[in-house]
């Protein structure tokens, strides 16, 4: 092992790529999606999926790197695959993170399928991702009543031995991609949605389950699409599930409850590997703010003096240098956490730090950022302002600032949930 | 590739620095302190350990290479010992590094075995000068050739070890650019001030005004020869130092103030068990990683020589300054009243932690 901060080829060559994705898909719509919420980026949607599926799958989830039969032991290269996943999810953020929260393929669905599911329900549920057309998963825990405490969840799913099938009552709300998901379009393949209920309330989290819903099971419905702040190329829906009927065996992990949370504990280390991705999308954002912020100032003559001394600096050039050391300190943060996934290596802390950090940092930068350009960064007529709308969220959702902050601190200093609550 | 560990090599060397920073420096550091004295015995200890040795070539006394990450990594597990202690055993650096990284041969040859082969002797530098608007790179000592001498004039500050110092590199302007020269003891016009500095931190550090009158010193000192050097090298260098000092200076204030919370009885739990406690924890952790990944990646751009590694060199150290006063000022806040009192080494990490921001000349490692 050693201290090396350069950058993979393979990770340059795909960003090299993905910026011009950036640019000519995204950039170029990112008003437009902006002010028109609910309409759908079919372009960026295809286009995705088809460039995803020519590269070998569709969605952006790190390959498994399979053996190649027969040929000879190739000298083993260290797996990328969640640094490469990372830097892509940058760039695409960095060309809008609505457009990015869109992009086809399993998501947050997918992931807890992969996280919890056998081989067999991989198997079942993740093919479809490859095929013919563009396909959606989402993943709904949070309910009115249950967001970051999520052992409040009242969601129920009762089996019936009649049928053999799990009968699930609740509602999710804040479900991103969940009318993708669950809705059927004419473009789009079959998606599902992966719902979180108790099969045991009185077991709390230990009673917990996740089951995969098919797109448009009857007594499912997508009852609300929200109107949000920023990122309104992304879909955000209300699902209502009255008396919907699931197969057996679409619940992830065991049917029955054992006095521990195991299976919970298993399920919420899909956060870990979810966490610096998330990070890394907000970063994204506030890379695009300051590139824009710099060009724009230099434009104007402003010139950023590095290498003077701290008290020497305009207000502005210290604002700039002081967004530089938070954007790329946020980065680092990041790609330890992914890098550290790669290499198998328990990463809960270290993905929670990432985005605290990203978090944090993106909505200072996108603020100051809008500040420092005055009318300008309040004016329509530039996304800057949208950016600003959009970073927002990454301090929100896959667990809050607060959330991830008492995730650090219980773990350095030794506490259990209950010892800091 | 992206990685994130230290090599084994890196590794014994961490370890070794660790505990003598844990079981040698930290437990003196008080006293120390406030009695502006750094036992002699724990510096020979220090610099025993080999720090600056194993980063100098075999051909010029000692046994390695060197390499910015590892000395990175070094200097911070002593600068979280104490700052002061971590300064005095670095000083005899202070006057090789910029050798090794901008000498010419001959001066490598003349002055390194000097400094590396033998006990831990006061070889320093001089860089900052007592005024408001000090800027490495505008420099108010000036230098000018004159038959074939340099002539400095100007007046330095916070030169550790000026006065018994065997001879120190005095960095001066030279046409507009900062150069280093090296000045030998006793050098004419040369004279250091009776009364060491008086800080409000690192007061265990014997740092001195010097002044050059008329200082004439042979062209060939001018470091790197008749042509001189690219300090942009040299400070990029020392900003790295002092951004892993400030981390292993913040790390020491959350260890304590981490430890004392989980002691601290309050409302009937442990005070860090309060979030608004446990948060500020949380951040000190979260901002202590991110600088030591700046410094890290800065260092390791200076040993690649990448293009943009003195930016990259001045993010971290702005970034990291600004930290470590961050966090050593929330180790305070956190032992409340009893992180006022001088019985606690937080007040004293607070003090030093608002150096760094102007200290830079006194780390190069
Ligand atoms: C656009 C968007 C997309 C989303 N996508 C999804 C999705 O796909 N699937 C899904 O399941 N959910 C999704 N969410 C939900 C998101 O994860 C939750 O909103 C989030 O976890 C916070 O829950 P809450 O909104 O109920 O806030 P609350 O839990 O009510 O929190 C309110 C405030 O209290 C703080 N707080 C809560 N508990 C503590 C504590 N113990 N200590 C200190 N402070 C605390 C929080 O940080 C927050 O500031 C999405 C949300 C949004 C806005």
């Amino acid at each position: 092992m050693t201290i090396e901060f350069e950058t993979p080829k393979p990770i340059a060559q795909q960003q090299f790529v993905l910026k011009t994705v950036a640019q000519e898909m995204m950039r170029s719509q990112s008003r437009e999606f902006d002010e028109n919420e609910h309409e759908i980026p079919w372009s960026y949607i295809e286009f995705m999926h088809s460039a995803m599926k020519s590269v070998g799958g569709g969605s952006l989830a790190p390959k498994e790197e399979k053996a190649k039969e027969g040929g000879e032991q190739k000298e083993k290269r260290p797996p990328i695959g969640y640094q490469s996943l990372a830097a892509q999810i940058e760039m695409l953020a960095w060309g809008d993170v609505g457009f990015y929260l869109i992009t086809p393929g399993g998501g947050l669905g997918a992931a807890a399928v992969q996280a919890a599911g056998s081989p067999e329900q991989k198997a079942k549920f993740l093919a479809r991702f490859n095929d013919e057309k563009p396909t959606f998963a989402a993943m709904c825990m949070t309910e009115a009543g249950a967001g970051s405490d999520t052992s409040a969840i009242r969601a129920r799913a009762i089996l019936d031995e009649k049928t053999n099938e799990w009968v699930i009552n609740g509602e999710k709300i804040f479900v991103t991609a969940g009318d993708k998901s669950f809705n059927v379009y004419e473009k789009l393949g079959k998606g599902f949605i992966v719902v979180w209920a108790s099969i045991d309330p009185t077991a709390g989290r230990g009673g917990m389950r996740a089951f995969v819903v098919e797109a448009e099971t009857p007594g499912v419905q997508v009852t609300k699409l929200e109107h949000k702040l920023g990122i309104r190329a992304s879909d955000t829906a209300v699902i209502s599930l009255v008396d919907a009927r699931v197969p057996f065996e679409n619940i992830l992990g065991k049917p029955t409850v054992e006095k521990t949370t195991t299976g919970f504990k298993g399920a919420m280390a899909t956060f870990d590997a979810t966490r610096p991705l998330v990070a890394a999308s907000g970063i994204g954002v506030a890379r695009a703010a300051l590139e824009f912020l710099k060009e724009k100032l230099t434009e104007n003559g402003v010139e950023i003096r590095y290498g003077l001394p701290r008290n020497k600096l305009t207000s502005v050039e210290k604002d700039v240098i002081d967004m530089e050391i938070q954007l790329r300190s946020a980065w680092l943060l990041v790609l330890k956490a992914v890098w550290m996934a790669d290499n198998k290596k328990s990463n809960a802390l270290e993905s929670s730090m990432s985005k605290v950090r990203a978090g944090d940092i993106v909505t200072k930068i996108t603020q100051k950022a809008v500040e420092i350009m005055g009318p300008l960064g309040y004016s329509r007529e530039f996304l800057l302002e949208k950016w600003f709308r959009d970073a927002k969220i990454t301090d929100i959702y896959e667990g809050t600032g607060q959330i991830n902050r008492l995730v650090v601190a219980r773990q350095i200093l030794g506490y259990s949930g209950s010892e800091l609550r | 590739m992206y990685s994130f560990e230290p090599n084994e090599e890196q590794q014994m060397l961490i370890d070794a620095v660790g505990k003598y920073a844990a079981n040698d420096l930290r437990p003196a550091a008080h006293d120390a302190e406030e009695s502006r004295d750094l036992p002699k015995k724990l510096v020979d200890k220090g610099w025993e350990l080999g720090v600056l040795q194993a980063s100098t070539p075999e051909a010029y006394g000692g046994f390695g290479e060197r390499s910015a990450v590892t000395s990175a990594l070094a200097f911070e597990e002593m600068a979280c010992g104490d700052l002061a202690g971590a300064y005095a055993v670095m000083t005899p650096s202070l006057f090789a590094t910029p050798i090794l990284l901008a000498g010419s041969e001959e001066q490598k040859k003349a002055y390194l075995p000097k400094v590396v082969e033998g006990a831990w002797a006061p070889y320093t530098a001089a860089l900052i000068e007592y005024s408001f608007d000090f800027d490495a790179n505008a420099l108010k000592t000036s230098a000018k050739l004159e038959g074939g001498n340099y002539v400095l004039n100007g007046e330095k500050a916070f030169v550790p070890f000026a006065k018994d110092a065997e001879a120190m590199i005095v960095y001066a302007n030279l046409d507009g650019k900062t150069q280093g020269f090296i000045v030998p003891k006793n050098s004419a016009g040369l004279s250091v001030a009776d009364e060491r500095e008086k800080l409000m931190g690192l007061n265990a550090l014997p740092m001195y005004r010097v002044k050059f009158e008329d200082v004439k010193i042979p062209a060939e000192n001018l470091l790197g020869g008749a042509a001189g050097h690219d300090f942009e090298l040299i400070l990029a260098s020392m900003r790295v130092a002092s951004a892993s000092a400030a981390v292993g200076l913040a790390k020491a204030s959350l260890d304590y103030a981490m430890n004392y919370a989980k002691e601290r009885d309050v409302f009937g739990v442990k005070v860090a068990q309060k979030q608004a406690i446990a948060f500020m924890l949380a951040e000190m952790a979260i901002e202590i990683e991110s600088m030591r990944l700046m410094t890290w990646e800065a260092a390791w751009k200076l040993d690649a020589q990448k293009e943009d590694a003195f930016t990259s060199a001045y993010l971290a150290f702005t970034g990291a300054a600004d930290m470590a006063m961050m966090v050593a000022d929330r180790g305070v806040q956190i032992l409340g009243g009893h992180g006022y009192i001088r019985e606690h080494p937080v007040e004293m990490y607070m003090r030093n932690g608002r150096g760094f921001a102007m200290l830079t000349g006194l780390a190069i490692v």
